[in-house]
């Protein structure tokens, strides 16, 4: 029961372990942002009460625990945040929490109790009469609910109103056939709102979420929004119903993370101004530890450690966090982007690159008008030299993407020269240019969705063998557990299905295949952003040793600037279709010239808590 | 968008055009002796006439002309609304098919509606239940149903409810009541594919995250479904509404068999069976007009359902 000692310990004062110099980052503070509920009383005990939780998924009749006994407490205009691996029972907790666990959970012990003290939980006002109203069946006086157990009623009746979601991934969060303005009204009716106020109140929470023209945004579809303003109405529809609590799902691991920056910025302030808990869930722990009051870390469904940012940074107590610590770029040195692989200037250029982009433009023609065109490349040129990788950074829409499909031969640039090996490729036909194909593979970002779920391992791995002809049946598959072993990954894994695999292991099985033809130089199309922080670490350091072992060339496609300087030599930094700046890593993150880089360096998470923990003169990691 | 329309209407017109030829095609190039057919049809047998009197009855059904003249010449005709003369029946394609299009009409309609709503609302149920053994029986139901042919469907609906219970007159046309079972023979069949098809896609849509941020709000279940669920499953489906209406239409001439109803199905059936060419080239045509037409509704349709299309493009996600 040490873990309720420390759960208690923390809630009664986290601030009385190591109290950082930073300032900001001290619970303290903002627990006293009392701006929140003005008038009521506010009632002493946390919000959200959990002690012993036990939670399991059934599968085969069997249930396999994925939340052992868990105890936490979030107090009222606390920031918390739940950190660990994917399957480590965070969003479990945070499903249970909302009442949506997945039909095959199973809550096997414990319990779940919102403390909704006497009043009206709402700090608005005016529409305070809807909580009574609901009549949760406990009557009014005492107002603590208890969600396990609880009826689907009484689990409605805390949806939206005291706890809301901010979901994962914004692209898919909003109804696609409903328009926003409609989407951000239901939760405003279910407090009992009715008629012209509605409307009025929809604006008013979309342009709290910080959304410019909220009246334009509402009359539109989510798919002509951004992620990023996909991402802002989530929070308005969260907002809407005047919560005591929000959930923040990975909020933004979906986003670049300028916007990420931009976004999490808000939401923080929102919460501080108006007194609501903030739950976080993440597996970064670098953005955990720059938003939140008190960081729980959790591990195979237990929490290993639990206490201020500060003090988890600075003297982590388990060798897991220390791990999480390691993983995250942004936390390594104090905040400071250090490039791994260091180039002498004169090595940054080579007059036999594998691939040369030269003053490439693409323009696309707009659906619809007759006129007017997108410019997505503005006059591009980069090489990757031979056995190093060169980085192409820069946020959605900056033509990354664009590129890269023009090195692959998949499109035809406006003007300009791409040479493959010293071949121009730019005006040759698909046949001539397939034997060239061999040379250069691509790697895809969701290992999720680019194998064939109905394809063994083997059959995956092998087939750019099978396409151009080469070997038999038996040389195929001793290739395949070649590659396997290459990757780290045992022969027995051939005959197994996608979906028996992590995300980590897929990736690499996605890094075999791309290997099979003994290619010169694999493009890696945001190959880490779909995984774990610590997983992204393994998969880096394999994509750095294959390249010593075969001498492979990579163009590595990245938005994550902390990512790219763990793997990369030499960088182009693209913004709307042109290059901001290029040369090799160390001197480009160093000291960055254009004010873009900047923009990009200063948005990876973890460098407020790092430079904090730097500031007591504590190194956080060798 | 009305240029969309327009070129919506161009393809349907072109698809029109290509079912009409192919169906010529077949009919007048089948390896037998195309003129020899049809003369039979009409009672006259070519063995028999001398060659003059083979030559003016070729002349009296226009057989005489080159083929591709005949094809131009039908094709105007078709054009202008004149389907031909039938010549078993020796009486106009177009008389001999508006005669029999009002019953075909109206019980294709009745059935195509009733399909649609039953088959909507058992996928939607299905999904909505949770009672474990009710959801069983339910998402076991279109199999069922698609499992019996037809014909069998429609006797045993004529032992019981008319032999038995004598509630429905078993044949004929006659008011709502005949009606009544050769809809239920066609929408069972129906309505199971189309509840198939709309059982997985309310699964799917479902499972989306969107559902999840609808549920977070604290809507109830039914509204998440109605609301958030019914429009995104029914988008997929709409695409295998042309192949259900068309399926309909060839259920049509079974359940027109069975209950003895004088509609196109019937005629349909006649007119193959008399090697009537004209009328099976007008009724193929106008089968395929049908055809083209529900698609070409759909196709309409598909932008008011789901906003990301516009002018009939898909909006590509980028990647």
């Amino acid at each position: 029961m040490t873990q309720d000692a420390l759960a208690s310990a923390a809630v009664a004062g986290p601030a009385g372990s190591a109290a950082p110099a930073g300032g900001s980052a001290v619970p303290g503070s903002s627990v006293l942002g009392g701006s929140a509920e003005p008038g009521s009383a506010v009632p002493a005990g946390p919000l959200v009460t959990v002690t012993d939780l036990e939670v399991g998924y059934v599968r085969r009749r069997r249930t396999v625990p994925a939340v052992r006994g868990v105890s936490l407490t979030i107090a009222r205009g606390e920031t918390v945040a739940l950190v660990g691996e994917s399957g480590s029972g965070k969003s479990t907790i945070a499903n249970t929490l909302i009442g949506l666990l997945p039909d095959n959970a199973r809550v096997t012990g414990g319990t779940v109790t919102f403390d909704l003290g006497g009043g009206s939980g709402d700090g608005g006002g005016g529409n305070s009469g809807r909580d009574s109203g609901d009549g949760d069946g406990d009557g009014g006086g005492a107002r603590r609910v208890e969600v396990v157990g609880a009826r689907e009623r009484v689990l409605r009746g805390l949806r939206g109103r005291v706890v809301s979601l901010v979901p994962q991934d914004p692209m898919v969060g909003l109804n696609p056939t409903r328009r926003i303005g409609a989407q951000v009204a239901e939760s405003i009716r279910l407090r009992g709102v009715n008629g012209d106020q509605v409307r009025a109140e929809v604006l008013e929470f979309l342009t709290q979420a910080g959304i410019d023209d909220p009246e334009l945004r509402a009359r539109q579809y989510p798919h002509e929004l951004s992620g990023g303003l996909r991402q802002r109405v989530l929070i308005a529809i969260a907002l809407a119903g005047r919560p005591q609590m929000i959930i923040a799902d990975e909020p933004t691991s979906a986003l670049d993370v300028t916007v990420q920056r931009r976004i999490l910025d808000h939401l923080e302030g929102l919460v501080r101004e108006s007194g609501i808990s903030l739950l976080i869930i993440t597996h970064d722990l670098a953005v955990a530890a720059d938003r939140s009051d008190r960081v729980l870390v959790l591990q195979d469904g237990s929490i290993v450690e639990q206490g201020v940012p500060g003090r988890i940074l600075v003297n982590p107590e388990q060798e897991y966090t220390r791990r999480l610590i390691a993983a995250a770029p942004g936390l390594a040195h104090g905040g400071r982007i250090v490039p791994r692989l260091v180039l002498r200037p004169d090595e940054v250029t080579t007059p036999d690159p594998v691939i040369l982009l030269e003053n490439l433009t693409k323009r696309y023609p707009l659906p619809g008008r007759q006129s007017g065109s997108f410019l997505a490349l503005d006059d591009v040129s980069l090489q990757v030299a031979r056995g190093r990788t060169h980085a192409l950074v820069g946020e959605s829409g900056s033509g990354k993407t664009t590129a890269l499909r023009l090195a692959l031969g998949l499109e035809k640039a406006t003007s300009g020269r791409v040479l493959l090996d010293g071949v121009d490729i730019t005006d040759q036909g698909w046949r001539q240019t397939r034997p060239l194909r061999r040379k250069v593979q691509l790697v895809h970002q969701n290992p999720f969705a680019s194998l064939d779920p109905r394809f063994s391992i083997g059959r995956s791995i092998i087939e750019p063998l099978a396409s151009f002809g080469i070997g038999d049946r038996r040389s195929r598959r001793a290739r395949a557990v070649e590659l396997l072993d290459q990757v780290a990954l045992p022969a027995s894994y051939l005959d197994r299905l996608p979906a028996e695999l992590s995300g980590g292991q897929r990736q690499r099985v996605a890094i075999a295949r791309s290997l099979a033809l003994e290619p010169e130089v694999v493009l890696l199309d945001e190959p880490v952003s779909a995984l774990d922080v610590s997983v992204q670490e393994q998969i880096l350091a394999l994509l750095r040793d294959l390249q010593e072992r075969l001498g492979l060339s990579y163009l590595f496609i990245s938005h994550d600037l902390s990512i790219v300087a763990q793997i990369s030599h030499t960088v182009t930094v693209l913004n709307r279709g042109k290059v901001a700046e290029s040369g090799a890593v160390a001197e480009v993150f160093g000291s960055p010239r254009s004010e873009y880089t900047r923009e990009l360096i200063e948005a990876i998470p973890g460098q407020r808590s790092a430079a904090l923990s730097a500031g007591a003169g504590v190194p956080v990691h060798a | 968008m009305t240029r969309y329309i327009l070129g919506r209407f161009a393809q349907a017109l072109g698809v029109l055009w290509a079912a009409y030829t192919v169906t010529f095609a077949v009919l007048y190039l089948l390896p037998s002796d195309p003129i020899a057919l049809q003369l039979g049809a009409a009672g006259i047998e070519t063995d028999k006439l001398t060659p003059a009197e083979l030559h003016t009855a070729k002349a009296r059904f226009g057989l005489d002309r080159p083929i591709l003249e005949q094809y131009f010449s039908d094709l105007w005709g078709f054009l202008r609304g004149d389907l031909g003369e039938s010549i078993a029946k020796q009486q106009s394609v177009a008389s001999l098919i508006g005669d029999r299009l009002a019953p075909t009409l109206s019980l294709s309609l009745a059935a195509a509606v009733v399909a649609l709503l039953a088959g909507t609302a058992l996928a939607y149920l299905a999904s909505y239940v949770r009672w474990r053994p009710a959801r069983l029986v339910l998402t076991r139901l279109p199999s069922f149903g698609a499992s019996f042919p037809q014909f069998f469907i429609a006797l045993v609906l004529i032992q019981f409810l008319s032999f038995n219970l004598g509630l429905l007159p078993a044949t004929g046309i006659r008011g709502w009541k005949s009606l009544v079972m050769p809809t239920i023979t066609i929408s069972i069949l129906v309505a199971s594919q189309l509840a198939a098809v709309l059982m997985r896609s309310f699964d799917d849509t479902l499972s989306q995250p969107y559902i999840v941020t609808a549920r977070a709000k604290g809507l109830s279940r039914a509204a998440v479904q109605w609301h958030h669920g019914l429009r995104n499953a029914l988008l997929p489906a709409t695409t295998i509404l042309g192949v259900l209406v068309g399926l309909t239409v060839t259920s049509s001439i079974i359940a027109e068999t069975v209950f003895s109803r004088n509609g196109i199905g019937k005629l349909a059936q006649e007119a193959v069976l008399a090697q009537d060419v004209p009328v099976v080239l007008a009724i193929v045509t106008l089968a395929a007009a049908i055809f083209v037409v529900v698609n070409l509704v759909v196709d309409l349709l598909y932008p008011l359902l789901d906003p990301r299309i516009v002018q009939g493009q898909r909006k590509e996600v980028t990647i």
